[in-house]
């Protein structure tokens, strides 16, 4: 079998670092799902892109800024109104721990 | 040898520095602080789906002047980068920064310590949008849930890292103060460390004095105040040599300053470092600074504070100290030279200024200043009354005061409470022949030889003429009227 | 029927006063509640909204002050852009119940322009998909077999405009999101120029490849939609500032002349020998006006769709963080603490093809595989961007199928490496940012549409409408409309729902 490209670790790891909880299962299946397509994509290892720039801006413009003009700001209600948990003028969380 | 002489500090300082812009660095919200939570909000600043972000010119201006402030190299490619981590008061859960091409490197900062002038390094300047704010009951450890306000997200934010160049607790101190004088004279940022305008991070390690290689840092956060900053560094350095004189070694953390009970705190060890995933933010075209633009704002470059304290303390002939205390704020610097002008002796302006003026002054601030009710020119007029003798240099001080209340110029006072001087020597000669027979035992003390007797009968004379006797006058009568001894 | 009608003959007849927008939007709202429950683009229905709206266009027609070619036309949007005070699910559940309070921009100009919005149609979730059968509520079913899948993800936005369920769509797209059900649809589908429409109030999905476009009925509309909708927005600094000429005027001048590319890497091996053939006729019709074509060659063809799927998911795992439960959207009760409340509700609210890209692009991003990945992938971009920008020295229009393949049924690419595949014609498109635009160019023997793929130069869209409108003048194709005849069993009025991905 040819080496993986991902493990169950890496997995683990990248589900942490984006905030998705899976399950036992769910792992598995990702792990294979992202090794068939990150073996896919390996194929661009293959072409050298020495001295190549990359794109990181699709179409080239640069310095585009505004004036430093306020605007009114939107009510209160409207920010709140789809908030989950909102707590007087404020949204609610759960407790935060530091990890 | 103590611990502390074995090993040598080394800090480096990161300081946050809010803009003062009208608006936010990538939307148009405002930015005052204090307004009601939540109320300072717009779908971009709280990271709405489908919101982009705009630069604001003025946040980009700011940090181009203060790089040039602080001698570093614009970047003239510079762009903007996403920065990832997950917390509430983060809307999208990254923060739009910058990182690899940041706005400038390489400058530094000329800092005065015990007589000798050191420079420090300036690694890099960069802008960045700040998060909002967290409100817990109690403290972070304990609350079983937390309030989020994002008036203050979206905030522009400068951030200048420093390299690990300063050696001492007390350099740190007059670093941050040196950095925060630059940000209040360019008008970038009102340097309030307690309403957050101005905060301060800290990397701190060790080494063996003598050795070049950087030991374990440390960094240290939650540093509120000037005071925080020196006693959390004081502090942090003790306790890091008392471990490595205990033989165990420094763990790589971030530790909380608690000003309650004065020591740092680890945070609790963090499983992973933080994986920021930085990559450049695809919604902000990349800047290209014009070098025209960057070379007329560094020509619209106030006198800087280092600058000014020199030409103050030569032009005035002021002690360092006096002419650092008086320019550490542009306002007060002004106001002091507006009413030092053309003043043959402008000590004693400054002597005003710094012990009358300050005293009364909610704070030393440019804030404070322009709310002054005393006009630079009315505290001329109050030293020209004492010049000319109209009044004793003791009345002026109750007449200051007044002026303060009132706002009323010194003559306006003196002359409606009959406060001038008496300088009359008839007048006076009387008085003083009256106290001499009143107090013929004092009289006797002085002639046995007590000083002090003297000074008494100066008191008696000044009290009775409610203090308006010239002293010169009282002086020389006394001089004249005392039996010789 | 008013239904059939495109746009531009819709404004002709409000014009001439023979028929209302209130007629119209009426006669819509009717065929969306007859038919939508067979092909089920729509995930709202904004029925009083509508009805208000033409009436005031209405009014507007009679006072003889209309606003414009769009005043009183029939439009829905795809559910990824915001539209205030209406739900914008972006086929998610994680925003199931999310009410926008502000407008996108594209939706602004559209009301601007005295459109009536219908409602908002079906996606794949969060714009992730080639089929809709990502979205998190249910699949729409492609007018020409409801067996088969509309493509994705403007699958909605594309089937709508086929079934005459709206007379113009906006759609979006990020790696053929438009293009690819327009040709699978039979209808027109047109992406821009990056920069040329603003995404200010676009979900986003990847940032540097989003754009949005464009469905239609024919060519004219789908000028007559971008002309509304194009042009510089203070509010999205990547929206470029290049003037908007005036695209309906320029339709018919003909491409007499004009450099045609035929590039060999766009005809794959595997694809449907019937798209093929169609694609070769289409090139015949293109020849027959006066085009002079030209082999060209794209050599970094095959290595779009893998630089695509590690660029797209990247952004798109950024761009998704936020949805974290905290400020909008769906929270999931009783955790602990703040990082089970995240990771909760981001595994309850996306679907598995949305927390597949998310897995990948964080990964992508994450240390030590930055430079592999990420940054190799941006390097491959530059590479089929010069591609183009060669071939473009040599030709002013580039034709390609649009799709190796016709709709597929539903169910049938399980895998979601088969699925990404559907896109590797109109990828590298999005990668160099240029614009692309499908139109109908035949039906397979069983009835199922072909799209043929117009490329041309930044900011050239005049040019492609313009041969576009050629080549489609010159055939029948969007002539044909689907029939809606029980092409399946239903039980009461309604098909049976696809089961939630996870689920039975």
């Amino acid at each position: 079998m040819a080496e993986p490209k991902i493990t169950l670790a890496e997995v683990e790891h990248v589900a942490r670092l984006a905030r998705l909880e899976l399950g036992p299962a769910e792992k598995e299946r990702m792990r294979r799902e992202l090794d068939g397509i990150l073996s896919y994509i390996d194929k661009l290892r293959a072409l050298d892109t020495d001295g190549v720039e990359p794109t990181s801006h699709a179409v080239p413009i640069v310095n585009v800024m505004r004036d430093d003009l306020p605007r009114p700001s939107f009510p209160r209600e409207d920010m709140l109104a789809n908030a989950p948990d909102p707590s007087g003028e404020l949204f609610r969380v759960p407790r935060i721990i530091e990890e | 040898m103590s611990a502390a002489d074995r090993y040598e500090a080394v800090i480096g300082l990161e300081v946050h520095a809010q803009l003062q812009t009208a608006s936010k660095m990538f939307c148009g919200c405002g930015t005052r602080f204090g307004a009601a939570p939540n109320s300072q909000t717009c779908p971009v600043c709280q990271g709405m789906p489908g919101t982009l972000p705009v630069i604001n010119r003025r946040a980009v201006e700011f940090g181009i002047r203060t790089a040039l402030a602080l001698s570093c190299t614009v970047n003239a490619d510079n762009r903007f980068a996403r920065k990832h981590y997950y917390y509430p008061d983060m809307p999208k859960n990254y923060q739009i920064s910058q990182y690899e091409e940041p706005l400038a490197e390489h400058g530094h900062l000329a800092i005065e310590v015990s007589g000798a002038s050191r420079q420090i390094r300036i690694q890099r300047l960069h802008l960045e949008e700040d998060v909002g704010k967290l409100l817990h009951e109690g403290n972070l450890e304990t609350a079983q849930s937390s309030h989020v306000d994002f008036n203050r997200s979206g905030v522009p934010l400068m951030e200048i890292v420093s390299r690990p160049d300063l050696r001492s607790p007390e350099e740190a101190s007059v670093y941050l103060r040196a950095l925060r004088a630059i940000l209040i004279y360019l008008q970038v940022c009102d340097g309030n460390m307690e309403e957050g305008s101005l905060r301060c991070d800290a990397n701190v390690s060790l080494r063996l004095r003598g050795n070049r290689e950087l030991g374990t840092k440390v960094e240290i956060k939650n540093m509120n105040s000037f005071r925080h900053v020196q006693h959390a560094l004081e502090h942090e350095v003790h306790r890091q040599a008392q471990t490595l004189e205990r033989g165990e070694r420094i763990v790589q953390e971030t530790r909380l300053w608690d000003p309650d009970r004065n020591h740092t705190v680890s945070m609790r060890s963090k499983e992973f470092a933080h994986d920021y995933r930085y990559f450049p933010e695809p919604d902000l075209p990349p800047l290209q600074v014009d070098p025209r633009w960057v070379e007329a704002l560094r020509a619209s470059l106030p006198e800087l504070p280092a600058a000014r304290r020199r030409r103050v303390m030569e032009t005035y002939g002021l002690t360092v100290h006096e002419a650092d205390l008086l320019t550490q704020g542009r306002g007060l610097a002004d106001y002091f030279e507006e009413a030092a002008r053309g003043y043959p002796r402008p000590k004693i302006v400054a002597n005003w200024v710094l012990n009358e003026l300050l005293r009364e002054l909610p704070g030393d601030d440019d804030r404070a200043v322009a709310a002054c009710p005393i006009p630079p020119r009315s505290l001329r007029g109050l030293i020209g009354l004492i010049d000319d003798g109209t009044i004793s240099g003791k009345i002026a001080k109750d007449v200051f005061e007044k002026m303060y209340r009132s706002g009323e110029d010194p003559a306006s006072i003196v002359r409606r409470e009959g406060l001038t001087q008496v300088a009359d020597t008839d007048e006076l000669g009387t008085v003083v022949d009256r106290v001499l027979a009143e107090h013929g035992k004092v009289v006797e003390d002085w002639r046995n030889g007590k000083k002090q007797a003297l000074g008494f009968l100066v008191g008696q004379v000044m009290k009775a003429t409610q203090g308006k006797a010239s002293p010169a006058v009282v002086n020389a009568l006394l001089a004249e009227k005392l039996p010789k001894g | 029927m008013l239904t059939e009608l495109p746009v531009h003959e819709l404004a002709a007849r409000f014009r001439g006063g023979q028929a209302t927008p209130g007629e119209v939007a009426a006669a819509y709202l009717e065929r969306i509640e007859t038919l939508d429950p067979q092909v089920r683009a729509y995930l709202t229905v904004t029925r009083e909204a509508a009805l208000a709206q033409a009436e005031r266009a209405g009014a507007r027609f009679k006072a003889g002050r209309p606003l414009g070619p769009l005043d009183g036309v029939p439009i829905a949007v795809k559910d990824v852009l915001c539209t205030r005070a209406v739900r914008t699910t972006c086929g998610s559940r994680i925003l199931e119940h999310f009410v926008p309070p502000y407008d996108a921009t594209v939706v602004e100009r559209l009301r601007a322009a005295g459109a009536v919005l219908l409602g908002k149609l079906n996606m794949d979730e969060f714009a992730m998909g080639s089929s809709t059968e990502h979205s998190a509520f249910f699949t729409t079913r492609n007018p020409w077999d409801l067996a088969r899948v509309p493509g994705g993800s403007s699958g909605g936005a594309a089937a709508a405009v086929a079934a005459d369920l709206a007379a113009g769509a906006l759609g979006t797209d990020t790696g053929g999101s438009i293009r690819q059900p327009g040709a699978f649809c039979g209808v027109v589908g047109f992406k821009p120029t990056y920069g040329r429409v603003s995404r200010y109030g676009l979900v986003a999905f990847a940032s540097s490849l989003d754009q949005i476009g464009p469905l239609a009925k024919d060519v004219e509309d789908a000028a007559l939609l971008l002309q509304a909708v194009a042009g510089r927005d203070p509010m999205d600094s990547t929206s470029a500032d290049v003037p908007v000429p005036d695209y309906p005027a320029g339709l018919t001048a003909g491409i007499e002349g004009l450099r045609v590319g035929i590039p060999a890497e766009y005809f794959i091996e595997g694809m449907d020998p019937e798209v093929e053939r169609a694609t070769q006729a289409a090139i015949e019709v293109l020849r027959n006006l006066g085009a002079r074509t030209q082999p060209v060659s794209l050599p970094h063809t095959e290595y779009g769709l893998a630089a695509y799927y590690l660029i797209a998911p990247a952004e798109a795992s950024s761009n998704l963080a936020r949805y974290d439960g905290v400020k909008y959207g769906l929270r999931v009760p009783g955790a602990r603490d703040i990082v089970e409340m995240y990771s909760r509700t981001r595994a309850a609210g996306f679907g598995a093809e949305v927390k597949r890209r998310v897995m990948l692009g964080t990964y992508a991003l994450s240390a030590g595989y930055y430079d592999a990945y990420y940054g190799k992938a941006q390097r491959v971009r530059t590479l089929v961007s010069r591609d183009f920008q060669q071939a473009f020295d040599r030709v002013d229009l580039i034709v390609a199928p649009t799709t190796p393949n016709v709709a597929f049924k539903m169910g049938e690419k399980e895998d979601p490496l088969q699925m990404y595949l559907n896109d590797v014609l109109t990828i590298p498109v999005n990668l160099s940012g240029l614009p692309g635009l499908s139109v109908p160019s035949g039906f397979t023997q069983t009835g199922l549409p072909i799209g043929l793929q117009l490329i041309g130069r930044a900011f050239d869209e005049a040019m492609l409408l313009r041969a576009g409108y050629a080549y489609e003048r010159a055939t029948p194709w969007h002539e044909r409309k689907p029939a809606f005849d029980g092409a399946l069993p239903r039980e009461g009025g309604r098909f049976p729902l696809p089961p939630r991905e996870g689920e039975g």
